[in-house]
């Protein structure tokens, strides 16, 4: 009983893993279609923030809730302006410019922090759970993901901003010819969405420590949650995406071990994607957000 | 224009001995440099180990010519930076057996990265040494092994956890030949003291979310668990470990930890307590380490990155130096005599015999537990010898055995 609620647990924690590691990166692909190779290393980015303010003395929970996603979002504006806005519309180019933007970044951490594997210590210990011993982290992971997916929504349907945002994307000329500049929708889209991956890699510092190569880890599985989610309805299907992978994935590392669930995650989303070309949510959740 | 690597050597050598002439030193105006050739990670994923290594290299070999040389000759390094891309192993072990035609090579760190260029020099007669802690039972008389086998590193702990926490043991270990071979010893040892292994999973170098892996070591509950674990990923584990408060509970032993200063990168909370075995702890108190960290605190500065495979790279580049010496030439079979003739040496971790018949070393192996960020020693045994190893190797009966051996279970 104890182990099927651990197993439940553990379940729910790698679904928010994939769902807050993807986030920025649902934003910027679903909104913009930008596909940004240089995702990981933002969220890398967010964790070394985040370690560099806690070094400095400054309280970790502000550091990883404010400063991190702050400084990334920042981080991300001047990427966007420099390089990203010159690249609308043309996906290989961008590709290829973000591929090259996480180079330098990972280039410029090395030389900043140096390159072994350092971190943050956890700020909540473990718990008991019956006869099992368990990661306090992981709920405040779980409840930080709940609240940011909340708010997510909540931007997009009530307001304004949501509104604008959810109008250029359906049709950029509609929304200009309304007199909403598309580009100052993508720039504050771009920057919202780097500052997504720097709270996710500032709240994820701790659990999984950093390296500057270390953006490299998460990439992979936050494409095939968006990718496999789909652009038809970023928030829907980027959960659903997270909600399917985290569990099958934990399942299976659960009766056997991580590679395995590697692998089933990895064959499940090209089946996925034969079957829904468009992605989950452009076959189920074509009305939603 | 186009200038080679040798092209340069050739005028910065001939500059140098343009500068020996110039000065009263003439000691090395006689024949040309000796050539030690060495590929090591300086950067990428691997720099954590590569890049001490690299220095204690170039501390080695300046303090050896400092005392004269060899042969009256100077030596002269050629460091090539294999940014932790196995590729860059076999182009620059090419290069360095070729192009170079160098000496010796020191270097390798990974054991994948040893397969890759070991055949490579066997095949040019190009005399190798692999300073580096590995899963043991490479058997060939061109290779030298001055690191830490299981059975120096890997059974002490086995032995020392077994006796004082109990005979269930569940195994983690990286996902390739260091972790498949040294799980197999660990299963070896285990069972040979009549323990149970309740479960061995291995890890792919990339993984770094080990929750599941947490809860089922705890429903397997275990007296103790062994990890051989690598690299900056698998890191992730001793933190979750911490943070799920487990490191209280289950007593946690390492063969790898500590080796890329890894109880530097932990807080004390999450270090402590971890049990681990090797050759060397910054923590040694015999006068050989404190004049070596001294010395390297003049050369480099910092010496908190001082760590075991560093002081294996310099005690291995010494041993050669010895054989050097003993041969009186660098002619092939005179070095061979002089590698299988039970040579010695001093080093900061203690005294390295070479075993004539596995090309493997004695060592002194000290029992470390961590402590606020150091490698605290428990007890140390003097001249441990590669036993696992020599099991099967003797290389004095079958010069030409080229295999690495593994243990059957």
């Amino acid at each position: 009983m104890d182990y099927a609620a651990v197993v439940v647990l553990e379940i729910l924690y790698m679904i928010s893993f994939i769902a807050l590691v993807s986030a920025g990166l649902a934003i910027v692909f679903g909104m913009m279609r930008v596909i940004n190779l240089a995702h990981g290393e933002f969220v890398m980015l967010g964790g070394y923030t985040t370690l560099a303010c806690f070094r400095a003395g400054i309280d970790l929970w502000f550091s990883m809730l404010i400063i991190a996603p702050l400084v990334v979002g920042i981080v991300g504006l001047i990427i966007e302006r420099l390089v990203i806005r010159f690249l609308y519309g043309r996906m290989i180019d961008t590709m290829l410019a973000t591929w090259g933007l996480s180079l330098l970044l990972i280039g410029i951490v090395t030389l900043i922090f140096g390159s072994s594997a350092v971190s943050v210590p956890a700020p909540i210990s473990g718990y008991r759970l019956g006869a099992y011993q368990m990661g306090g982290y992981n709920l405040f992971i779980i409840a930080v993901t709940v609240v940011l997916y909340v708010g997510m929504w909540l931007v997009l349907r009530f307001t304004r901003l949501g509104l604008i945002a959810r109008g250029a994307m359906q049709s950029a000329e509609v929304a200009s010819s309304l007199g909403y500049n598309p580009r100052t929708v993508y720039m504050v889209t771009f920057t919202i969405g780097a500052a997504l991956s720097g709270l996710a890699g500032g709240i994820l510092a701790p659990l999984t420590g950093l390296l500057p190569s270390s953006g490299g880890g998460y990439i992979a599985q936050s494409f095939i949650a968006v990718i496999t989610g789909g652009a038809g309805a970023v928030i829907a299907g980027t959960l659903t995406s997270s909600a399917m992978f985290g569990t099958i994935s934990q399942i299976v590392s659960f009766a056997s071990g991580p590679v395995l669930g590697d692998i089933v995650m990895l064959a499940l989303a090209i089946v996925l994607l034969r079957l829904m070309p468009q992605g989950i949510s452009g076959r189920f959740f074509r009305n939603s957000q | 224009m186009k200038l080679s690597r040798r092209d340069f050597l050739g005028a910065t050598g001939a500059l140098a001995v343009a500068g020996g002439l110039g000065s009263t030193v003439g000691a090395f105006a006689q024949g040309k440099d000796i050539l030690l050739g060495s590929v090591l990670d300086n950067s990428g994923n691997l720099d954590i180990y590569g890049k001490p290594m690299v220095m204690a290299t170039t501390m080695a070999v300046e303090e050896i010519n400092a005392a004269g040389g060899l042969l009256g000759r100077k030596i002269k390094a050629i460091q090539y930076d294999t940014q932790s891309d196995i590729a860059l192993y076999t182009k620059f072990a090419q290069q360095l057996a070729r192009t170079d035609k160098v000496d010796v090579v020191h270097g390798g760190i990974t054991s994948a990265s040893r397969e890759a260029i070991r055949q490579t020099f066997r095949r040019a007669n190009t005399l190798y040494f692999y300073n580096v802690l590995y899963e043991g039972g490479v058997c060939d008389r061109n290779c030298v092994v001055t690191g830490t086998t299981p059975a120096q590193a890997v059974e002490p702990i086995v032995e020392y956890a077994m006796k004082k926490w109990g005979n269930k043991v569940v195994i983690l270990a990286a996902d390739y030949n260091y972790g498949q071979i040294t799980a197999k010893w660990l299963q070896y040892y285990i069972k040979e003291r009549k323990g149970t292994v309740a479960s061995t999973d291995f890890f792919p170098l990339d993984v770094a979310d080990f929750g599941s892996t947490i809860a089922k070591i705890q429903q397997a509950s275990p007296n103790f668990v062994v990890a051989a674990l690598v690299g900056g990923a698998h890191m992730a584990f001793f933190r979750q470990w911490a943070a799920s408060g487990m490191n209280k509970k289950i007593p946690l032993t390492s063969t790898t930890f500590g080796v890329g200063n890894e109880h530097l990168a932990l807080s004390p909370a999450e270090g402590d307590g971890i049990v681990i075995a090797g050759n060397y702890s910054q923590e040694a108190k015999s006068p050989a380490n404190t004049e070596f960290l001294a010395r390297w605190n003049k050369r480099f500065g910092d010496t908190k990155i001082v760590h075991e495979i560093a002081v294996s790279q310099y005690q291995g580049i010494h041993v050669w130096a010895a054989c050097v010496k003993k041969a009186g030439t660098l002619e092939r079979e005179a070095m061979l005599k002089a590698i299988e003739s039970g040579v010695s040496i001093e080093g900061p971790a203690g005294t390295v015999t070479i075993d004539p018949k596995t090309h493997h070393a004695a060592l002194d192996i000290n029992l470390m537990e961590v402590k606020n960020q150091k490698l605290t020693i428990i007890s140390t045994v003097k001249q441990r010898p590669p036993a696992d190893t020599a099991q099967f190797c003797d290389l004095l009966k079958n010069p030409n055995d080229n295999k690495q051996y593994e243990v059957k279970i």
